[in-house]
C-alpha cells in the first residue's frame, strides 16, 4: 500500500459492476427490463453470510463510499470518516457493499445510460425511480451477493431513508437499521427547495427537455445552480459564517455585479466540480425520490402502524445545526419507533456543520456509532 | 446485583418480569442492563450526558439522548408499564410537571430522591447556619446540580395535592438498610426516599 493512502483505510478499491437482465417492476407501474449496478465491497463476507452491511448513499454521493481508487487519488470515499479497520463500521468484522443506485450516473443504469430500444440515451424516458424501487433492487442484489440478511442497513439523509424502508419492506431481511441525519418524510421547505432546484435545472436552455446529451450539451448552469441552493441547504449558519464571514475575494468592493464575497467563490466553484462529475437527469430523479418518500402515507400517516411489524433494532442520530433534516425529524421516527415499542437509540451531537456533519469526524459521533456497531453480533 | 448500585436493588424487587420500563435519567444504564438480563424486561433510558449515553449503547441498552426538563412528550398515555426516575427528581428544572408526566406515561412510576429532612442536615443548618454538605450531597450551594432538594413530608404533600397516589413507600439509609427510628419518624431519620406511584391515565 502507498505511503499516502493513510492507515486504518480500506486501502485501494475497485467498483466492480453486476448485470440484472431480470425485470424490476417500479412503483410508478412502469418496468426496468434490464440494468447495471455499480459496487464496491469492503471486508470479506464470513462463512455464515451474518457480517453483509449495506451502504446506502444520499442525494450527491455514488457507490465510492470508503478508501481510494488509486494511489495519487487525493480524496477518499464520502463514508470514510466511518467505514474502515477499526472504525465504526469495522471492516474487520463486516463486509461491506456500497453500490450506486439505479438512476444514478456513475455506471448504474440511469438516464444517462443507453436505452437498448432506442440505441440512445434514456433522458426523460428514464422511470422515476422511488426510495422503496432502490430497496427492490438492493434486495436483488443481495442475493446475487449470497446475502439472505443484512447485518445492518446504514445510511445518512436519503440513505438513512433507505435504512428505513428497508426494515419496513423485507423486515425478515435486516437485524439493524442505521438512519442518520435523515426524516420520515421531507417538509414543505424541504421539497419547496427541491422544487426551486429542478426548475432551475429544467429551465436552462441546454436541457432540451431531458434530451441534451442527443445535442451533446450539458444544462450546466442550470444544475450548477441547483447544486449551489442545495449546498447552501447542507451548511449551517454558523458554519458558513465560521468559513467566510463576509470576507472579500479581493481586498475592496467594485460595486459591480461579479464574484465579490468568498461564500459566492465557494459556491460557484462547489456548483462547477458538481456539474463535472454529475448528471442533471439523475439529479432530478434523485430529488424526487426524495420528495415521494413517505412511508407512513400507506397507514393514513400513522408511522408507528408501518413501524408495528418491523424486526430491525433502530440506531438514529442527529446534529445539533441541521436545519435540512434536523433533530425534530428524527424525534417524529423516534417516537413513532417507540409508540410500535420497537427497540431504538438515538443521539443527537453538538455540531456546527449542519447536515453535512453525518460526513464529518467529531469524536463523540464515531464513539457512539462505533459502540453500537460493536453490539451487533455475527459469527467469526 | 452486586455490580448495582445498592440503593437500586430495592426497585428491582419492585418491577414484575418481563415489564416494559422507561427509566429517566438512566445514568450509565446499570438499572437497565440489570433488568433486562434478570427480569427480562423491554425498554429504554432517557439520558441527557453523552459519557453516560455512550455507556448506554455499550451495555446494549436502548438508549434516548433527550433532557428530561423538556417534556415527556414523545411518550404516548401508559404506555409502559414502569416509569423510574432515580435521584434525579432534585436535578431537574420543573420536577412537578417531569412527575405529573410520569404517571401520565407509566402505569406505575418509581421515584427515589436524598431526603433533605434527614437530622443531619437540619443540625447542619441550624447549627453551622450553612447549606449542608454530606457524603450524599457533596456540591456547595452554588455548583449543586440539585437545585430542588425537598423532604418526604414535602413530597408526599405535593402528591397529595396533585392526586397523585402512592402505592408503595420504603424510606432507608444510605446502604438502604431500614431501621425502627426510619418507621417511626421517616422525615427525619430517613436518608433516601423510595415511593411507588399509581399511573393516571387520561
Amino acid at each position: 500500500m502507498s505511503s499516502k493512502i493513510p492507515e486504518h483505510s480500506v486501502g485501494l478499491v475497485s467498483p466492480q459492476t453486476l448485470h440484472f437482465d431480470e425485470a424490476l417492476a417500479l412503483t410508478s407501474g412502469k418496468v426496468i427490463e434490464q440494468y447495471d449496478i455499480v459496487y464496491e465491497t469492503y471486508g470479506t463476507l464470513n462463512a455464515e453470510a451474518d457480517n453483509a452491511i449495506l451502504i446506502c448513499h444520499a442525494l450527491s454521493a455514488d457507490h465510492h463510499a470508503a478508501g481510494y481508487h488509486n494511489e495519487e487519488d487525493s480524496k477518499p470515499g464520502w463514508w470514510e470518516i466511518c467505514i474502515g479497520p477499526g472504525k465504526p463500521i469495522d471492516t474487520e468484522r463486516f463486509f461491506v457493499v456500497s453500490p450506486s443506485n439505479l438512476g444514478h450516473c456513475s455506471g448504474s443504469t440511469g438516464p444517462r445510460s443507453i436505452n437498448p430500444k432506442t440505441g440512445k440515451a434514456y433522458g426523460p424516458d428514464f422511470p422515476i425511480i422511488t426510495v422503496s424501487d432502490w430497496v427492490n433492487y438492493q434486495e436483488k442484489l443481495a442475493d446475487k451477493l449470497g446475502v439472505d440478511q443484512w447485518a445492518a442497513v446504514a445510511g445518512g439523509s436519503l440513505g438513512g431513508m433507505q435504512a428505513m424502508q428497508w426494515a419496513i419492506q423485507f423486515p425478515d431481511k435486516i437485524r439493524h437499521a442505521i438512519v442518520i441525519a435523515s426524516a420520515p418524510k421531507l417538509s414543505a421547505q424541504n421539497i419547496a427547495f427541491n422544487a426551486v432546484a429542478r426548475q432551475a435545472i429544467m429551465s436552462d436552455a441546454n436541457f432540451h427537455e431531458g434530451r441534451y446529451y442527443d445535442y451533446d450539451v450539458v444544462p450546466g448552469s442550470g444544475l450548477k445552480v441547483a447544486r449551489m441552493l442545495g449546498h447552501i441547504t447542507y451548511l449551517s449558519d454558523d458554519a458558513m459564517g465560521d468559513k467566510f464571514g463576509r470576507e472579500l475575494k479581493n481586498d475592496q468592493l467594485n460595486y459591480d455585479y461579479g464574484v465579490e464575497f468568498e461564500v459566492e467563490s465557494y459556491l460557484r466553484y462547489q456548483g462547477e466540480s458538481f456539474v463535472n462529475r454529475f448528471d442533471a437527469n439523475t439529479y432530478l430523479l434523485m430529488t424526487k425520490a426524495l420528495d415521494y418518500f413517505d412511508p407512513a402515507e400507506k397507514e393514513q400517516g400513522d408511522l408507528a402502524a408501518v413501524f408495528n411489524k418491523v424486526s430491525a433494532k433502530f440506531f438514529l442520530a442527529s446534529f445539533t445545526t441541521d436545519w435540512r433534516f434536523s433533530p425534530k425529524r428524527s424525534k417524529e421516527i423516534v417516537r413513532a419507533l417507540t409508540d410500535a415499542g420497537r427497540q431504538v437509540s438515538y443521539l443527537e451531537f453538538e455540531s456546527n456543520h449542519g447536515h453535512d456533519a453525518f460526513l464529518v469526524k467529531n469524536d463523540d459521533y464515531i464513539n457512539a456509532f462505533s459502540a453500537y456497531m460493536s453490539n451487533i453480533e455475527v459469527s467469526e | 446485583m452486586s455490580q448495582l448500585r445498592i440503593e437500586l436493588e430495592r426497585i428491582c424487587e419492585w418491577i414484575e418480569p418481563g415489564s416494559r420500563v422507561l427509566d429517566l435519567g438512566c445514568g450509565d444504564g446499570s438499572l437497565l442492563e440489570w433488568l433486562q438480563t434478570n427480569k427480562n424486561i423491554t425498554g429504554y433510558g432517557v439520558e441527557i450526558d453523552p459519557t453516560n449515553v455512550l455507556s448506554c449503547l455499550k451495555k446494549n441498552v436502548n438508549i434516548i439522548q433527550a433532557d428530561l426538563d423538556a417534556g415527556l412528550t414523545d411518550f404516548e398515555d401508559g404506555s409502559f408499564d414502569y416509569v423510574i426516575m432515580t435521584q434525579a427528581l432534585q436535578a431537574l428544572q420543573f420536577p412537578h410537571q417531569t412527575l405529573t408526566e410520569m404517571v401520565r406515561v407509566g402505569r406505575k412510576s418509581i421515584v427515589t430522591f436524598p431526603n433533605f429532612g434527614l437530622w443531619k442536615h437540619r443540625v447542619y443548618l441550624s447549627m453551622k447556619g450553612r447549606m449542608p454538605v454530606s457524603k450524599a450531597l457533596p456540591a456547595q450551594w452554588y455548583d449543586t446540580q440539585n437545585i430542588h432538594l425537598c423532604t418526604v413530608k414535602d413530597f408526599e404533600q405535593f402528591c397529595e395535592e396533585h392526586s397523585l397516589e402512592i402505592s408503595k413507600r420504603d424510606i432507608v439509609d444510605y446502604s438502604h438498610r431500614s431501621g425502627s427510628l426510619m418507621k417511626l419518624w421517616p422525615n427525619l431519620f430517613g436518608e433516601v426516599a423510595l415511593y411507588q406511584l399509581n399511573g393516571k391515565e387520561k
